[in-house]
This record gives structure tokens, sequence and C-alpha cells, in this order.
């Protein structure tokens, strides 16, 4: 499997370090229900998913992946920092 | 003040030659992280070209040469070979002293490419990795930079605890070309 990195462009897969589902972090409001959801609760779509992936043995960048668990295409890559979950650069 | 005993990464285990590839360390004088801080890219150049004669490298890339070289170095950083980062660039960038941390070494020969096919999952073919290209990448299971300093010449790095298994992997990867032949 090969990755494109956003920066280093692509990449072996044994390069990168996942993390899980790449998810929006929840209001610092939101109830005891949202963290459960946030922690706990996963979808298994046989389709795309989008994950967190760490480029650990290159640009150390951490990177919102999108591939498909049926076809393991990787359809689209772009840089965490830019992807909306919340946090800044 | 006890008279202590410097030894480089690489004491004892190198210079090495298999066939007609050369291994060999090399011990910059200094090595520094520069990490421009965010907006200052363009500056952290700009001071790194009047005081050390190079700018700062593009993704994939160094500048300078040898003695004096800047290699990209990740994300937003890149690592300064050869002379002490000017303290002009304290204020617009973060600086690391990395003198000591890293095992640096010149793979030079022929088939050096075919060498480090082996051992890095990138293509390092001389039509598609030049000369002053450079890629933080896997070294045999270890996070590296690996950047081409000549024809048929790369420097490796990984991190200085490494330099044993570093060599010794190099070694069995040029053995392995050599009886090729």
């Amino acid at each position: 499997m090969r990755i494109i990195c956003p920066i280093c462009g692509d990449r072996d897969r044994r390069e990168f370090y996942v993390k899980g589902a790449a998810l929006a972090r929840p209001e610092a409001s939101a109830t005891l229900e949202d963290w459960h959801d946030h922690v706990n609760l996963r979808d298994n779509p046989a389709g795309e998913i989008k994950e967190l992936w760490y480029h650990e043995m290159g640009c150390s960048a951490w990177i919102e992946v999108c591939r498909s668990t049926v076809s393991h295409e990787i359809v689209s890559t772009r840089l965490a920092s830019t992807a909306d979950l919340g946090g800044k650069r | 003040m006890a008279d202590l005993i410097a030894l480089t990464p690489c004491d004892g285990i190198l210079p090495v030659t298999i066939g007609s590839i050369n291994l060999t360390e090399d011990v910059p004088a200094a090595m520094t992280l520069i990490a421009p801080c965010a907006g200052q890219e363009e500056a952290v150049s700009a001071t790194m070209e009047a005081a050390h004669g190079m700018a700062f490298p593009a993704v994939n890339r160094s500048t300078g040469k040898a003695g004096a070289r800047a290699i990209w170095f990740g994300q937003g950083a890149a690592l300064l070979q050869g002379p002490a980062a000017t303290q002009e660039l304290a204020d617009i960038a973060a600086l690391t002293d990395q003198s000591d941390a890293w095992t640096v070494v010149r793979l030079e020969g022929e088939s050096a490419a075919a060498v480090l096919a082996r051992l890095a999952p990138v293509d390092l073919r001389s039509h598609l990795f030049k000369r002053g290209h450079t890629a933080r990448c896997e070294v045999s299971h270890m996070m590296g930079s690996i950047t081409r300093v000549g024809p048929e010449a790369f420097q490796i790095m990984v991190f200085r605890s490494m330099a044993r298994t570093l060599v010794h992997d190099l070694k069995t990867a040029m053995a392995a070309v050599d009886a090729r032949g």
C-alpha cells in the first residue's frame, strides 16, 4: 500500500503509523453521551473511511487519509492541520 | 576537569570498503536544526544566505555544498551541517544543537543506489533522485535522512544510538550487492 504524504510525496505504508478514525473533537460543553460516542463508537464501513496517519519515518506530519476498506485504494490525503478537526497549526 | 575522550558515533567500525563501494564516516563540525517561526520563512532564508551562503532548502531538497550544507529535515525544519548557526537566527527560528545526536555516513560507489534500494523504500535512482535531493525516510527500520551528495555518493543519517545497526545493515547490503557482481 502506498500513501501520498502531502509534503514528501508517494511513500510506502511502512513509513506510517495509523492512529484511527479522523474525528472532530467534541466541544468543551459536550455531554457525556457525545464523549462516549467520540471515544468508543465507530462506524465500520465497507467503503471509504477517513483516518489519521502519522508519517513517523518521514516528515513527522499528521495526515488525514481517505481510503477504501474494500479496494485498499487511497482516495485522498491532506494535512490533518487543514482537515478542520479542531486542531490549529 | 577530567580529560574525557571524545568518540565519533562510528569510532572503530568505519571506514569499510566492500568491492567498489566505500562507506566512511562524516563528522560535521556542528549540526543545528533550524525551524523558522510562523511567517518568518523568508527572513530565515535571507539570514542563512547572508551568514552561511545558502538558502533555506525547499521540501525534499538540500542547499550548500560539502562542508556547509543545509538539508530539509522534515515538516518546517532544516538541518545546517558544518558551520555553527548564526545567532541572528535565534529571534526568527527555533535553533536546536544536534551536533552529537546523529550518525552521518557517506556511501559512495557505482552501485550505492542498489545498496540503498535494499534498505529504503524510496526510489533513489539518479534520474529521479538527483544531486541535492534529500528524503526523510525509512532506512532499514530506522527513521533516517538520505541525501545525494554526488553522482554516486549518498549521505545517510540515523540517530547516533543506532550507529552500529546502520553500519551492520549497510555492510550486509553492500556484501549482497557486491556478490551479485
